[in-house]
């Protein structure tokens, strides 16, 4: 089986290439990047002028649901809004139920998506047993069934003796702690951003501090221990300074940022509507311009959506009791591509944050890349598609996004996953 | 004159104009309850359902007998003894009242936002009648009306708002639409509960009661819930009641007429000592009567009312 995706312009952050080239594949490998490659024989062709030709997209911090909320997203279908988003892999969160605290829900999570998946799924595990903090998960034996990392997502470990024995082991194991940063008690009865905003809907805050602590213990945590630390969804200034400085001092700190954390403020919030309510929540215009600037200066390294599917009866309640989160994997790009659009990133910027670098972060071999001899994952992008966001049509189950009917311009027209190209339009 | 819109749902967004037009139908309806007959027909044929899913007594009664003055059938579900205590959610809660076809639903809930969210779903007009921490706008109409009458013009008067502003409906009702009537105000009450960058509202923040007691003409004094002090937010309430209590001796740097003002229920001898709650400056029972008057005009103005002159 070849594939050739001639004409495009092919932007490969991670060797540097940004060129009108053709991409030839064969038995699901990348085989030839070139000018004006001949066509072999038994060879399908995808005309792609005008496009962007990207490594496949790779979202590192998905929530997929199954096992145990299949009526929110199930690894189906979480799969298939990811790669109708333009993704061709997703890492997906532990906190399922039961959590992937042990290697059956690995094993579970991996076979799932080898036959009812459509994109490549790569399991987070927990940091500690049912992510409660107390005692460490079988770290071990998660990262012998295939976990890329270990998370407690959706909240930190608050034992700071636990989470430096876990991060040691991790660091003997070579996967990275990816953390959830967030004081257990500081504005935990927040729903939102504490602010001015929340001052004047009388709504409990989540003061930015609750996050900075965390991300400021736990890089000294990573420098003491020598664990790879990743933090997930940065929101605060003050947490994008304090990865800064713990770049300049230590290479192993990375972050990422989702696409509402750069796109929105609390000022959304101000419509009650509970698609809004995230966690962490969406800050103030100020913590906005700190992202954007460490967006740009690469603090922030990585987007990643946090995509997280709720039941339209779970979102359509009371503001305080409706759940946290929001979907992104279908909207992640085109408000990626704002980005470009708003000269904050350049195109090729904005591609590595989705392949390289999040393939770098989690050791992915032969991900995020289109260096000959990878695997043949492609996202075939038309920047010029306009879009409106229709939540009625996302193939994730979830519908429960504040982005309806915003008009958005690029989106991913075709995705190659493992040598298999999927027309998306 | 009309109100601008066919809800009341918060008196951040009510424009100015509106707040006049309710203070000042208010004041016709109140002669109605004077009479003795307390009854006009004006919203025969109407279906109000007052709809509480907290406790409330002056409210929900208010309510009940504004409707109820105006010919309009009433009806009060409280959520303990309704469907809600089965698990049923606020939106088939309100669909299925709205299927039986009521021109005002009046909604109390301990969520912001709520009566927001009615307001979007449903067709019929949505009072609210305090939700969460946010608003509580009729009571802020009820204040407004208060000071009117004993003060007169709003516009310059002193106002301060004592104690728990960061959980307080009733505050942020009253800093909006006295604000928006050219009063001055200032907030006052321990750190731990006044909320971040409250001064953004356009208040004057103070933690010091007898700092801003001889300026107040009016000294509005929030009631604070007994348990706040188990959460963390001060020691004991006796240290509350000798830090932020109003009291007779406090009120000795006052202005000779200043009024006291409290939304209820009332805890004497914690945030209120019970010889100022009952004494001569003490204007509590007219907000009460005041109340009955503003639900009125509101339910009035809502239906379709304009400015009224003669009922």
């Amino acid at each position: 089986m070849r594939l050739l995706i001639g004409g495009g312009r092919v932007i490969d952050p991670g060797q540097g290439i940004d060129a009108k080239l053709d991409v030839l594949i064969e038995d699901g490998r990348i085989a030839e990047v070139g000018h004006k490659l001949p066509v072999p024989r038994d060879c399908q062709v995808y005309e792609a002028q005008g496009r962007i030709v990207a490594p496949g997209l790779i979202d590192m911090h998905t929530h997929l649901r199954e096992p145990g909320r299949e009526d929110q997203e199930t690894i189906s279908s979480g799969t298939r809004a990811a790669v109708w988003g333009g993704f061709t892999s997703v890492v997906c969160m532990p906190n399922t139920q039961p959590p992937n605290d042990n290697q059956a829900v690995t094993k579970f999570i991996l076979e799932q998506a080898r036959t009812e998946g459509a994109c490549h799924v790569f399991p987070v595990g927990c940091i500690t047993k049912g992510q409660q903090g107390e005692e460490l998960a079988e770290m071990g034996e998660l990262a012998a069934s295939g976990v890329v990392g270990f998370s407690d997502d959706g909240r930190s470990v608050a034992n700071a003796e636990l989470l430096r024995r876990a991060m040691e082991y991790a660091a003997m194991l070579d996967l990275p702690i990816i953390s959830h940063c967030q004081d257990a008690h500081l504005g935990h009865q927040g729903v939102m951003h504490e602010g001015l905003i929340s001052t004047k809907l009388g709504l409990p805050g989540m003061p930015s501090a609750a996050e900075e602590i965390i991300v400021a213990r736990d890089i000294r945590l990573a420098e003491l221990t020598g664990a790879r630390l990743h933090i997930a969804h940065v929101s605060a200034a003050g947490s994008v300074d304090l990865i800064r400085q713990a770049k300049f001092r230590l290479a192993d700190i990375t972050a990422e940022v989702t696409p509402h954390h750069f796109t929105l403020t609390d000022e959304a919030v101000y419509s009650f509507d509970t698609n809004t309510k995230v966690n962490p929540p969406l800050r103030s215009k100020d913590d906005l311009e700190a992202i954007l600037t460490g967006l740009e200066d690469e603090t922030l390294g990585v987007i990643a959506t946090d995509h997280a599917p709720h039941t339209l009866a779970e979102k359509e309640r009371e503001f305080t009791l409706a759940p946290f989160g929001m979907v992104g994997l279908e909207t992640a790009l085109p408000l990626a591509l704002q980005l470009v659009s708003k000269d904050l990133l350049t195109l090729p910027g904005v591609i590595a944050r989705l392949t390289i670098n999040p393939a770098r972060i989690l050791d992915l071999p032969h991900k995020g890349t289109l260096a000959v001899g990878s695997d043949a994952d492609v996202t075939i992008i038309n920047p010029e598609k306009k879009v409106i966001v229709d939540p009625g049509s996302f193939k994730s189950k979830g519908r429960n996004t504040p982005f309806g009917g915003w008009e958005l311009q690029g989106a991913a027209e075709a995705v190659v996953v493992s040598g298999k190209l999927i027309n998306l339009q | 004159m009309y109100l601008h819109s066919k809800h009341f749902l918060d008196i951040e967004t009510l424009p100015p104009e509106d707040i006049v037009l309710v203070l000042s139908t208010a004041r016709s309806m109140k002669e109605i309850s004077a009479r003795k007959i307390k009854k006009v027909p004006t919203l025969r044929g109407k279906t109000i359902i007052n709809l509480f899913y907290e406790p409330s007594t002056r409210t929900r009664t208010s309510f009940e007998m504004a409707g109820k003055r105006l010919s309009a059938d009433v009806v009060n579900i409280s959520a303990s003894t309704s469907s809600v205590a089965k698990g049923e959610c606020l939106k088939d809660t309100a669909m299925n009242l709205q299927a039986m076809n009521p021109d005002i639903l009046v909604i109390r809930h301990s969520s912001p936002g709520a009566a927001h969210y009615l307001a979007r779903i449903l067709d019929c007009s949505v009072i609210n009648a305090g939700d969460g921490a946010h608003e509580h706008p009729t009571q802020a109409m009820l204040d407004l009306m208060t000071i009117e009458e004993h003060k007169g013009a709003i516009a310059g008067r002193n106002v301060v708002i004592v104690g728990d502003i960061t959980h307080s409906r009733v505050a942020r009702s009253n800093i909006w639409a006295l604000g928006k009537m050219g009063a001055e105000v200032t907030v006052v009450g321990p750190k731990t509960l006044m909320p971040p960058r409250i001064k953004e509202l356009g208040v004057e923040v103070s933690y010091r009661l007898e700092d801003v007691i001889p300026k107040a003409d009016v000294l509005m004094i929030l009631r604070i819930q007994l348990e706040r002090h188990r959460q963390g937010f001060f020691p004991s309430l006796r240290e509350y009641a000798k830090l932020f209590g109003v009291n007779r001796r406090r009120l000795e740097g006052a202005k000779p007429d200043v009024l006291i003002m409290h939304p209820g229920p009332i805890n004497r001898g914690v945030e209120l000592e019970p010889e100022v709650a009952d004494g001569p400056y003490s204007v509590i029972l007219d907000q009460v009567t005041n109340g009955l008057a503003v639900r009125m005009a509101l339910m009035y103005l809502l239906l379709g009312g304009g400015s009224a002159d003669r009922l």
